[in-house]
């Protein structure tokens, strides 16, 4: 599980590159661009909580609020005081990564199910705080007229130039975290999982592993969100309400939380059934994520990506 | 008409907050029943009480059935739900840990929600008050007869529930299993007909809860998940697992949230209940009347 092949990366990377070509030629997909744009936006969380949920054994249910904090902070300073978006973009990863440190070092300290209840109660609080603090967040409203990105006059204009531009973050942070699995801390990280008391016996310090894997998923949630609100240029409060970080948990669970794999896996479906397959149910498909989660917890505890391991399985009886 | 002072306002938060706190109470008083005898915090707990407001709405209100038979019947029906709950969701996980168990119930609260969307739509329902809406004065305050009932039936269930587990032979082999479910299980005590009864329990309390609290405040499809974290607090502030700290946190907890609705925020009504929450757990996660000592053989 800790090895990851280098030709699956490569493939897939070729994969994203080469994708808004093919969906040009290929009728009825031409607007699949457009979803990869929030299926890299979800990767980028969902692999921070693959990280800290599948890896690290922790789980968090507030992953919303860090979303949230960095599509404010970029639409707040954007707007309100017309500073440079990708300034504002740090400045919401620094913000969020300050207040995962915040919550992070007194909650990580608990466990199960007081760790779940504490991130739901602190992504409420999120929630309600930009719904109530309308001078700065425009309230349930939410805010308008948030500016695209540019680099030294080029334009994120298109949905195609957006889109490698999303990929390109992805990219690096897929890289990123695969190094950080496969070095000595992401060893940590699974004993870690496996027995805190027993990590802690070997010397490994786990209450700091565990508040930066929750940093660095927060850092990844805010950039997410930067993204989203320069993407958008509009954002209000539902976006980033409970039932989104469930959402995310549905997306790691069903594309197998233990395997970085599964994040990215569950991502580009769960992307693809709320904008594209699920339609036909309207707002009832809340009813259908309810059942995936069910029916993958029962039958398919590893997810997706579980099941080569359970057909090699097979293969081998 | 009365002149309102600061005092009888001082009063009236008062009353109403015990009122929801007595909510909460029952709410936590499911969670306690449920983690006792399988170490599950159940996260769809207020998906019961949601279901006893709606299913009780429509016998009485839609269907036309007279309080005093609508009143099992949609008790009788929540416990259904709270049975299937267990069936469906909790006992076919093979490998059960307290992250599949989290993620199940979590599950199964995002169905619960979505089917009474389905059935009942977006709007609030609102019930008749059991006695009327005349409202009893009381040192400037205005007492809703309905405050009275929700109270009375927080009492009722109390008294029941300790009769239950104190003199009933079933009650005591629930007590058991909670205690120890191994040894329990030894001695000839059915363990999963136990957590079967525990989620029926709830169901039922939940379900009491969501018909009493509906002619104060309504009731909508997705008012569970804010009912079941509160009911939360309120079990973390008492200590988990004490039926005695159920009833102080929830009233503790509807007090606070009425204060500091009151005279700070209205807006941040729900934030007051959850930065409790937040408080108890990162400063004595034990909580009021809980022990650290026994939360330290507990397996989840």
């Amino acid at each position: 599980m800790l090895r990851i092949g280098k030709l699956p990366i490569t493939f897939f990377a070729l994969f994203i590159i080469v994708f808004p070509w093919i969906a040009r030629v290929i009728p009825g997909i031409g607007h699949y661009p457009d979803l990869l744009i929030f299926a890299g936006i979800y990767c980028l969380m969902t692999m921070g909580l693959s990280l800290l949920l599948g890896y690290t054994g922790q789980i968090s249910l507030g992953q919303a609020a860090f979303y949230g904090i960095g599509a404010y902070v970029s639409a707040i300073l954007t707007t309100t005081y017309g500073l440079n978006p990708w300034l504002c973009m740090i400045i919401g990863m620094i913000v969020a990564a300050i207040v995962a440190i915040m919550v992070g070092v007194p909650a990580l300290k608990l466990r199960g199910h007081y760790l779940a209840m504490a991130t739901l109660a602190f992504g409420i609080i999120v929630f309600i705080i930009f719904n109530e603090e309308v001078e700065w967040t425009g309230g349930p409203d939410g805010m308008s007229g948030i500016p695209g990105l540019s680099v030294f006059g080029f334009n994120f204009d298109t949905t195609e130039k957006y889109y490698y531009l999303v990929w390109f973050f992805v990219y690096a942070a897929f890289i990123f975290t695969i190094n950080v699995i496969q070095s000595r801390s992401g060893r940590a990280l699974r004993a870690i999982h496996a027995s805190e008391a027993a990590s802690n016996a070997m010397g490994i310090d786990v209450s700091r592993f565990k508040i930066m894997v929750f940093v660095y998923s927060a850092i990844l949630a805010s950039l997410a969100g930067s993204l989203y609100a320069h993407r958008l240029n509009f954002i209000n409060p539902t976006t980033f309400d409970l039932f989104f970080s469930i959402k995310l948990l549905i997306m790691i669970a069903l594309g197998g939380m233990h395997d970085i794999w599964g994040a990215i896996i569950g991502a580009f479906l769960i992307t693809f059934l709320s904008f594209e397959w699920l339609h036909f149910f309207g707002e009832f498909e809340v009813i259908v994520y309810g059942v995936i989660l069910l029916l993958i917890i029962i039958f398919l505890p590893h997810g997706l990506a579980g099941i080569p391991h359970i057909v090699k399985g097979w293969l081998r009886r | 008409m009365e002149k309102i002072t600061f005092a009888s306002q001082l009063m009236q938060y008062l009353i109403t907050g015990l009122t929801v706190g007595s909510i909460y109470a029952m709410v936590a008083i499911g969670f306690n029943i449920i983690y006792n005898v399988t170490e599950i915090i159940n996260f769809a707990q207020g998906e019961f009480v949601m279901l006893g407001g709606l299913i009780m709405v429509f016998l009485h209100v839609a269907a036309g059935l007279p309080l005093l038979a609508a009143f099992p019947l949609t008790i009788i029906l929540v416990t259904l739900a709270g049975m299937l709950l267990d069936r469906l969701a909790i006992s076919p996980i093979r490998q059960p840990s307290v992250l599949t168990l989290i993620i199940a119930t979590i599950g199964a609260s995002i169905i619960i929600k979505g089917i009474a969307m389905f059935i009942w739509g977006k709007d609030p329902f609102d019930l008749p008050a059991f006695s009327g809406r005349n409202p009893i004065h009381l040192m400037g305050a205005v007492i809703q007869p309905q405050y009275l009932w929700v109270g009375g039936f927080l009492i009722i269930i109390v008294i029941l529930l300790t009769f239950f587990f104190e003199k009933t032979i079933i009650g005591k082999a629930m007590s058991a299993c909670a205690e120890n479910p191994d040894a329990a299980s030894l001695v000839g005590i059915n363990v999963k007909h136990m957590i079967l009864l525990s989620f029926s329990l709830s169901a039922a309390i939940g379900a009491v809860a969501g018909i009493t609290i509906t002619p104060i405040s309504l009731m909508e499809y997705d008012r569970g998940a804010m009912l079941a974290i509160k009911g939360f607090g309120a079990v973390v502030l008492g200590g988990l697992g004490s039926f005695p700290g159920a009833i102080l946190g929830g009233l503790i907890l509807g007090t606070i949230e009425s204060f500091g609705a009151g005279l700070i925020h209205s807006g941040y009504k729900d934030a007051f209940a959850l930065i409790v929450l937040l408080a108890v757990l990162f400063i004595r996660p034990s909580g009021l009347l809980g022990s650290v000592e026994v939360s330290k053989f507990k397996r989840f």
